[in-house]
């Protein structure tokens, strides 16, 4: 700089003036542990921080280990005959697919041929498997009296030899560990995989089918869709109920001993365990009205009586913080109370009724044990249609899976976990996009 | 019925609003004792006094803004053309529309500037077209003094306007309802001298069609824009009168005092 000014000397403090007592070496020392304290502080933030996101990378970390595998599921190569013999022509839907099936894999090892060994190598296949080549015919009669190469789903003792390695699982034999693989259907799979005719293929099966006693042929469609249908019952009764209470509290009520009982008792509620909520289902919308067992309306109904604290409390908490002026400006030029509520309260509050609404949606999707009072915990395998048929919901469902005695569920239990979760994912989403249209809206 | 004239002899008519006796009570604290002054259409009534004196409080209870103050109590009479607006036949609706009121804060709805103004006139039914109401629309802009600024704005948010704007805003949409008086609290205390100067110049255009009653904490203000001034004290009012003659010769020490500035 050319045309910098130096700056004067500091003004001398006046004679007889004291020095100024913040630069004393005692309150020095004390701002320096002032400052220390200010980076501890700091610091144990972000170790909580840290570990929160630890825990969560572990929890995701894991759950993706466990539960990739099932998206991938073991299939054999066989030539099948689709003998005309084992069908009638009129009604492809009733032909013995089993009976092709097992002749394809008998012509493939036509050394098995002691009863035992016959019956192992029948075990290869999932029953799975039958009911695709039934699908399959029904879908194109023209395939009756040809010879297709199939892949077809293996059993799930397969599909786990498949996923572990089948060296490893040859050496497990060896060792004489407990593996419900015998030597010989061991050795037929070592055949299939030099072949080329042993491999993981992409699970679609896992998002069109509902449940089944057999892990490799379960879905998780019947408990999203379960799910879905006993949400929308729930926000479609907890919704309009919840924000109809807040804004009578908040708007409209008059501030005495009642509504002041009556707002301890919501907050109450909010905490009251969820099992509770479920028994009250059952006693009431079972026992009392009627209602169908395990169904989406009644499932819906009891977790919406859950939600209900939750999103009161949250749509009063968003009505309160609209500012007191907008209610005063329209009042002033003769706006009705309930036109201040409709034209301007619940706008403006919208943005945070409908966060809390999702929060409670969120904890409803994965509330189980209410849902095991009214007997949502049913196997059930079909997809449910309507808000009337039996029908299962994904935490449930997750669960019915973890207590599964065949290993193959541990897999798939990991995997409807993920799906639940990104299930909530896209609904946090959903809602995030909701509002920020609502709240463009001025 | 006519009621006798209260204050200053009147020299514009019969009143067009009349308080006599009111008394507020926020709880068991007395807010308002005893006051009663009359309204009249074509003048500028300023309530002046220093805080908590009670003028807001008055202000407020001329179109029952209080009734949504908690454990808020008025006694007394207020009438407008003669209906005592605190009876049991009062329309609190119809009340709030006859009488607009402004706000201290700029207040617009976080809506357009179009639908600012055009809410009154919607709520109330006041227009049968859309093409009448963009015409009321316009005019209130225009008699707000704010419609050259805003004309190509006017789907734009109120709230992006600036404070003088935002406060001529709510003026427009007060006056957009058409109403017969005009309740005014400290409208320019939050915005600068510029934007005062211009909402003094409309309120000098305004008196011509509306009653208005002004409270200010802004003595010149007072002088400049009101043909009559009351001095409210402690919840009394302790003056009232033609705003040369209050400020001139106030007959109570406290009221000539607050005027000259020795306390406020």
């Amino acid at each position: 700089m050319t045309d910098a000014v130096p700056l004067p000397p500091p003004e001398a403090r006046p004679a007889g003036a004291p020095p100024s007592p913040h630069l004393s070496a005692r309150i020095a020392a004390r701002r320096r542990g002032r400052h220390r304290a200010e980076a501890r502080f700091r610091l144990y933030g972000l170790a909580a921080l840290a570990l929160c996101v630890v825990a969560l990378a572990v929890l995701l970390a894991s759950l993706l280990l466990t539960g990739l595998s099932a998206f991938r599921q073991t299939h054999l190569r066989l030539e099948v005959e689709i003998a005309p013999q084992h069908l009638d022509p009129a009604r492809p839907q009733a032909g013995d697919y089993g009976a092709m099936l097992r002749a394809a894999l008998e012509a493939r090892f036509p050394e098995a041929t002691s009863r035992a060994d016959r019956r192992r190598l029948h075990a290869l296949l999932s029953g799975g498997a039958e009911e695709d080549l039934r699908r399959m015919v029904v879908a194109d009669p023209s395939l009756i009296g040809t010879r297709q190469r199939l892949w077809l789903l293996a059993g799930t003792d397969v599909d786990m030899a498949v996923k572990t390695g089948l060296p490893r699982v040859a050496r497990q034999i060896a060792e004489g560990a407990g593996v419900r693989l015998s030597e010989r259907q061991l050795e037929w799979l070592e055949r299939l995989s030099r072949e080329g005719d042993l491999a993981l293929r992409w699970n679609s099966r896992f998002f069109t089918a509902g449940d089944s006693r057999d892990p490799e042929r379960v879905g998780v469609l019947g408990g999203l869709v379960g799910s879905l249908l006993t949400l929308l019952v729930c926000l479609a009764l907890a919704l309009p109920v919840g924000v109809a209470a807040a804004v009578y509290l908040e708007e409209f009520a008059p501030r005495n001993r009642f509504t002041a009982l009556i707002e301890v008792n919501i907050a109450n509620l909010a905490a009251v365990p969820s099992i509770v909520f479920g028994l009250l289902g059952l006693a009431v919308f079972l026992n009392v009205f009627g209602m169908p067992r395990s169904a989406p309306l009644v499932g819906g109904a009891v977790l919406a009586l859950l939600s209900l604290p939750i999103i009161i409390i949250a749509a009063r908490a968003a009505l309160r913080a609209v500012p007191p002026s907008v209610r005063e400006a329209a009042l002033a030029l003769g706006a009705s109370p309930m036109q201040v509520v409709t034209h301007h309260v619940l706008p403006l509050a919208m943005p945070g009724i409908l966060t809390g609404t999702i929060l409670a949606l969120a904890n409803a999707l994965g509330e189980t044990a209410p849902l095991l009072m009214i007997g949502m915990v049913a196997f059930i395998v079909d997809i449910p249609g309507d808000i009337l048929s039996p029908a299962t919901v994904l935490p449930v469902q997750i669960y019915m899976w973890a207590s599964g005695a065949e290993r193959g569920f541990v897999e798939k239990t990991a995997a409807g976990i993920l799906v639940l979760l990104a299930f909530m994912l896209s609904m946090n989403a959903v809602a995030i996009l909701m509002r920020r249209r609502v709240e463009r809206r001025w | 019925m006519p009621l006798p004239s209260a204050g200053a002899p009147g020299t514009l008519g019969e009143p067009l609003m009349a308080a006599r006796g009111v008394n507020v009570f926020y709880g068991a604290k007395q807010a308002l004792r005893g006051v009663s002054l009359d309204i009249r259409r074509g003048e500028v009534l300023a309530l002046i006094g220093p805080s908590g004196c009670g003028k807001s409080t008055f202000l407020r209870c001329l179109n029952r803004m209080n009734d949504v103050v908690e454990g808020a109590r008025v006694e007394g009479e207020i009438r407008l053309e003669g209906q005592d607006i605190y009876g049991p036949e009062m329309d609190v609706v119809l009340l709030r529309a006859r009488v607009g009121m402004v706000a201290q804060k700029p207040n617009p709805f976080p809506k357009s500037v179009y639908d600012n103004v055009a809410y009154g006139p919607r709520i109330h039914g006041l227009t049968s077209s859309r093409a009448e109401l963009d015409a009321l629309v316009e005019r209130s802009l225009r008699d707000a003094a704010l419609w050259d600024e805003v004309k190509d704005r006017l789907r734009e948010p109120g709230t992006s306007l600036s404070g003088g704007q935002q406060q001529r805003l709510c003026i427009a949409r007060a006056i957009a309802v058409s109403p017969d008086v005009l309740l005014m609290d400290e409208p320019c205390s939050a915005i600068d001298p510029i934007a005062t100067e211009r909402i003094e110049m409309l309120i000098e255009q305004l008196r011509q069609r509306y009653a208005i009653v002004i409270v200010t904490h802004n003595m010149q203000q007072a002088a400049r824009i009101s043909q009559r001034t009351a001095y409210f004290h402690l919840g009394e009012m302790l003056e009232i009168g033609p705003t040369h003659e209050v400020f001139t010769a106030a007959r109570s020490e406290k009221a000539r005092d607050y005027i000259s500035g020795r306390f406020g």
